[in-house]
Parts: C-alpha cells; structure tokens; sequence
C-alpha cells in the first residue's frame, strides 16, 4: 500500500453562519471573507504540515487545484508543489492535478510538471482531472459540452510534447501550436506516472484503461458509498482484459486517529462537521451544468446524481452518521486499522489519499492524528497487496542520485558545485 | 400545423413544425425549444407559411454533435432552409433563435425576407448583465423568464405531473439535453461577437421585446437599435422574456403588422 498526505487547504475561518448566509463556498462565495494576513499564516502552517507528513513516513504528499473555493486555497497547486519540492526529497509530490481542459496553451502544464518533476529529482505525480464544473466551467468559461473533447486534446498535446524529440506543429481544435518544443522535460521516462481523478463518469474508466493511467476517485463520502463505483470500474478493467493490480486505483479517505473512539470524536467532531456542513455547501446548479456530464453517464446514474438530494444530506449531518455510513473513518488506532483494510480491500485500492486535515481542525490536532496513523495503523496495512509488492507502475521513480536541498544552507558553498557534475 | 421531418446535407434530422400558406416563415426557438403548445404559431399561420424546426438536441431533432460553435449554427439555419426549400424566408427567432437568425442574416443578408428579433441574445452589456440561466434551480428559471412565473412554470413543464419520479427524470434529461446545446453559444456569456457583424444587415428589421424581461432587460433594445440603423422597436406589455408564449396574441399582431 502508498499512503499520500493530502490537504485540500480548507479555509479556516468561515463564519458559523455561513450555510444561511451565503448559498455556495465555491463559484460565488464572497472574497470578503478571505483575508490575506491571516492567509499567510494559514499557507505555512499547511505547508509545514505537509513536510512534516514525509517525517512521518507518508509515500506521498499531495495537493490538488480548485478555483474560487472556500476548502480549496490552491488555484495553482503546482507552486504549492514547487515549494514542497526544496523543502523535502524522499515523498512523492501528488498534484492531483491540473484541470487541462482550461489552460491555455495547454503545453504550460507539460512545461510547469517537468519543471517539478526536474526540481524534485523525479518524483512527480501527474493528476490530468478534467476538472469539477465549478472549476472548469463557472470559473474557467469553459463551455461544458466541448470540456471533455477539449479535456482529450490537452492531453494529447502533452503527452506527445513529452514524448517527442523534435518540434511538431500541433494542428487541433482548441489549440494551435507551430512550435511544440517541451522544455525542460521531465526526468521519468517515458513521463511521470499519471492519475486521472474521477468521479462517476463511465467515458473515464475507459480513457484510463486506454494509457494504463490510474484512475483515482475523489470521494468525501467514504467507502461505502464509493463501493458501487470502484465495483464498476473492476468490471471495465476485467472485461478490457487487463491485469487486476490494486495500484491501478486510488481513494480518498477522511481519516481520524485518537487514543480512543471517544477520543475522537472530542477531538475531531466539530471540525469534520465544519468540513461537511460548511465546506460542501455548494449551490447545486453550479455542479452540474448541462453538457458537463455526457447523456450515457446522466442515464447511468440520473437522479442519484441530482445533487439537492446529497445537500440534504449534508444539513444535518451528526458524527454518529459520519462513522456510522463511513464518510469518515474515525476512532482509535484499531478501529481506523480495522475500517481501513475493509475500505482497502472492498474497493481494492493500491493507493490512498489520507485526508487528516479537515475544516478548521488547529495545527496540533492535525499533526497528532497524522502521527498516531503514521505509528500505529499505517504500519499494519503497508502489506494488504503482498502478490502486487513489485508492481511499481504507478509510482514515482526518482533519481538515485538527487539533491537534497531542504538540508543545505542557504549561502552555504557547495562542495563539488561544478556544471560537470 | 403538422410535423414533418427534414434531413439537412450534412446530416442533422430535423423536426419542423409547418403549417399555413404565404410567405415563408422560419421561426427559431429559444434556448427552451418549442414548448408543447405554440398558440402564436397557430395565430401566425393564418397569414404565412410557418416553419418551425426544432433545433439538434431538442425534441425528437437529432445531430447535435454536428454543431459545435456559432459558425455551425449559422449554417445549420441556411442549411435548414435548403432542406425545406423556401425562397427569401423571413426570419422569425426568440432569445437564442433571434441570435441564430441575425447571424444568418448577416451572413447571407440578400437571403432574408425581413427579420423579426424577440427579446434576441447575442448582445452584452457589462451595465446590465445577463442572469446566468445555467446556474439555475428551475424556480429561479421560471421567475427570472416570465412576467407571471407561477404560470409559466406550467408552460416550462408542459403540465408534466414532476413528482412523478419518471415523469421528472424524463423532463431533467431533456432539459439538460437542450441547454448542453444552447451552451455551446450562449456559455459563459451569451456573446459570440455579434456586433461585429451586424452592420451587413440589409432586410428590414424588427425588434419585440416583453416590458418586464427579466433576463435580457428591455435597455438591450436600445442597443440593438444603435446597432441595426432604421430597426422598429416593439414593446409588449404584461409580457417578459418568454413574450411569444405569454402574449401569443399581440405578438402576432405586432408581427403581422411588421411582415405586411
């Protein structure tokens, strides 16, 4: 099993009034309710939480990209990637990813990932999402019926940028390119492993199984919930005749440890719940505008999908129900061990996104349930997958021989700092 | 009037409603297709030909992958009048259709009959934005489209009984079929450089608008006067952006009077 630390970077000081003063924490939420000085604080204290997880022996730390988000303060992960790569060198960097489908050329991201991909000694992950429509379509204008087909066009340009050892003009529909000349280029051949997070769509399952990319379900809804998808995906991967490796899937997980079930939910409970009740407070409208999922997905699943039903849910959300339906996997190191290989297993997952940061949840408290995961869970699940140890398709290969530079000082001379080298 | 089913040359199928005789009529519907009942098409055909196509991707008109940007839609209108075979139509259209049919006009101006615009898109104005009908609940639709919402919520729904779970999840997949199209020229903004355009216009023009639009207010007439020099303006009172269905009666007459 790899275990990533991930923070989604929740703005902490939403108002406890904030469901009924304001009908959305994404698109439209008022940037009154942002401050910049008190953002500063809040930055480093998430980066420092995020080197502390490779401290902590986590394979992976990760971040992801969200725009006009009140629980995403990463509209550019790849420079709160860039920061991570001085500052650690044995974790994987995750950036679960770049909605390709708004940049514009997409090359910059072939560009910017081999940029961290060379920093950090090779140890980049490369998430291709094609964006929520929040991200790609409220806040980046892009028209969600031609997201998709403009989603498979970017990705072709990357690829081949990095795959190419001559210039190509690229001729598309979205862009035009005379000159495609990807430089720098990443070190891992023949490109950094990629993930493709998803949420329902069936076009995705296949999209991935077409490259051998990891498909990676994003769910705030916890492994119960998340079953019937991952079931659908293993269906696709055993009717395309493909091997039925673990690490062609990841999952993301609320994960909280204390000494005790009770422990936690002292704790925990009411930052998780400002997560729930505050941070997914979406205008419902905004998360499925039309031509954004195609006919076959909207038939597939319809009115499961309809997303007033899941902000019901949310309204009255207690902890009971958290641990009860699973949205969370909570309580002492055992019962988190217990829940965890039974989410592990059932969804037949090779990599986990750990989501110890919730909400508002201090500093402490974050680094305290991340260390007693670290100490007393991690280690009994590392060998869940023993007939798939070596397979190591998807994950980084780094350089043997790469710097280390969050141990040097800064003015320091360096010994042997020759170009040669 | 009747339903007839056209194929275009570069293959969309295309349901047209048609009935009346004289001149030809083409009428463009909104980004909400043709509804179940269309009184002022029946007032309409009294004095023309009326043909009224639903668009790919509403109804039973299919090939809407064809059509990707505005471009596509200008000629899917002239390719329409082909398949129908109709000689200097005029040119009818209402909110999206009205943008459709300026575009065609302006492509082809020596083509149109005259042109007839109600409450059209296509124009922007950043002192008088456009509510954004994509990030709607469908009461907000219904308040924001007509002069009397309670009542056009039945009209939107075609007096589909919606808690009935099937009835509901047949009008949500055809809805969200219909606006997936309409996104393609009207998302995020319902500008496709128009106005840029519109001084080839040569086929006398008439603008109608509901007094109380909600979406496309009343002040983007104006605008669109500035633009096409000689354009007549209409107001039609009790009426807001769904005009044609709200005032099926004046509309005609106002139209009729325009088209002779």
């Amino acid at each position: 099993m790899k275990f990533t630390w991930f923070n989604l970077m929740p703005w902490p000081y939403l108002p406890d009034d904030f469901r009924e003063k304001h009908r959305s924490v994404w698109v439209d939420i008022p940037n009154t309710l942002y401050d910049p000085r008190k953002g500063h604080h809040v930055y480093h204290t998430y980066l420092d939480q995020l080197e502390y997880a490779e401290t902590l022996g986590f394979d992976g730390i990760g971040c992801n990209e969200h725009h006009q988000n009140g629980y995403g303060l990463m509209p550019s992960p790849n420079l709160i990637a860039a920061t991570l790569a001085r500052r650690t060198s044995r974790a994987a960097l995750c950036v679960i990813g770049n909605s390709i489908a708004g940049y514009n050329p997409p090359i910059r991201v072939a560009e910017e990932f081999a940029m961290l991909d060379v920093i950090s000694g090779g140890r980049l992950i490369a998430g291709f999402p094609v964006g929520t429509p929040m991200d790609t379509n409220f806040c980046y204008g892009q028209i969600p019926a031609l997201t998709r087909d403009k989603y498979r066009e970017a990705h072709e340009m990357i690829m081949k940028a990095w795959a190419s050892e001559e210039p190509f003009a690229f001729d598309g529909k979205y862009n035009q390119l005379r000159w495609v000349n990807c430089w720098p280029k990443p070190i891992q051949k023949p490109h950094p492993p990629i993930y493709i997070p998803g949420g329902g769509s069936i076009e995705t399952w296949d999209f991935c199984l077409d490259y051998d990319y990891n498909y990676s379900y994003l769910s705030f809804f916890g492994y119960l919930r998340g079953k019937s998808l991952l079931d659908g995906y293993w269906e696709r991967v055993a009717k395309r005749g493909k091997d039925d490796s673990p690490y062609r899937a990841a999952f993301a997980q609320i994960i909280c440890v204390a000494d005790t079930d009770a422990e936690a939910e002292r704790l925990y409970a009411e930052h998780v719940l400002y997560f729930f009740n505050r941070c997914l407070h979406v205008f419902p409208p905004f998360a499925d505008p039309a031509g954004y999922r195609t006919m076959a997905t909207i038939k597939h699943g319809a009115l499961a999908q309809l997303t007033l039903a899941r902000q019901k849910i949310l309204e009255n959300l207690t902890w009971k129900q958290l641990i009860d339906e699973r949205f969370i996997i909570a309580g002492s190191p055992e019962t988190v061990r217990q829940q965890l290989e039974e989410c592990i297993k059932g969804l037949r997952i090779g990599h986990l996104f750990c989501l110890f940061h919730n909400g508002n949840m201090p500093d402490w408290k974050t680094r305290h349930s991340s260390k007693l995961f670290a100490e007393k869970v991690m280690p009994h699940l590392r060998d869940l997958w023993p007939e798939w140890k070596h397979d190591e398709r998807w994950w980084m290969h780094p350089m043997d021989d790469r710097l280390r530079p969050e141990e040097r000082r800064p003015g320091a001379e360096q010994s042997g700092a020759e170009w040669s080298r | 009037m009747k339903w007839q089913v056209v194929e275009t040359k570069k293959g969309t199928r295309c349901r047209v409603l048609e009935g009346g005789s004289g001149a030809p009529l083409l009428f463009l519907h909104s980004a909400g297709g043709l509804l179940r009942d269309n009184p002022f098409l029946d007032r309409l055909a009294q004095r023309y030909h009326v043909l009224a196509p639903e668009w790919p991707g509403y109804g039973e008109s299919t090939g809407e992958e064809l059509l990707e940007d505005m471009l596509d839609f200008t000629l899917h209108g002239w390719d329409l009048v082909d398949a129908l075979g109709l000689r200097h139509p005029h040119l009818v259209g209402h909110s999206m259709g009205g943008m459709i049919a300026a575009e065609m006009a302006c492509l082809a101006p020596r083509e149109v009959g005259k042109l007839a615009l109600a409450s059209p898109a296509g124009l922007w104005l950043d002192e008088h934005p456009i509510p954004d009908i994509f990030a709607m609940l469908p009461y907000q639709l219904a308040e924001v489209l007509f002069h009397d919402p309670a009542a056009g919520q039945a009209l939107l729904t075609g007096g589909a009984d919606l808690s009935d779970m099937d009835a509901l999840k047949d009008f949500y997949l055809s809805s969200q079929r219909r606006l997936t199209m309409a996104g393609k020229i009207l998302f995020p903004i319902p500008n496709r450089r128009l106005s840029k355009r519109l001084y080839r216009l040569t086929a006398e023009t008439l603008l109608v608008w509901g007094a109380s639009d909600r979406l496309i207010v009343p002040a983007y007439a104006g605008h669109w006067q500035a633009l096409i020099p000689g354009a007549r303006v209409e107001m039609i009172e009790a009426a807001a952006h769904m005009l044609p269905y709200e005032q099926p009666e004046a509309f005609a007459r106002v139209l009729s009077s325009f088209l002779g």
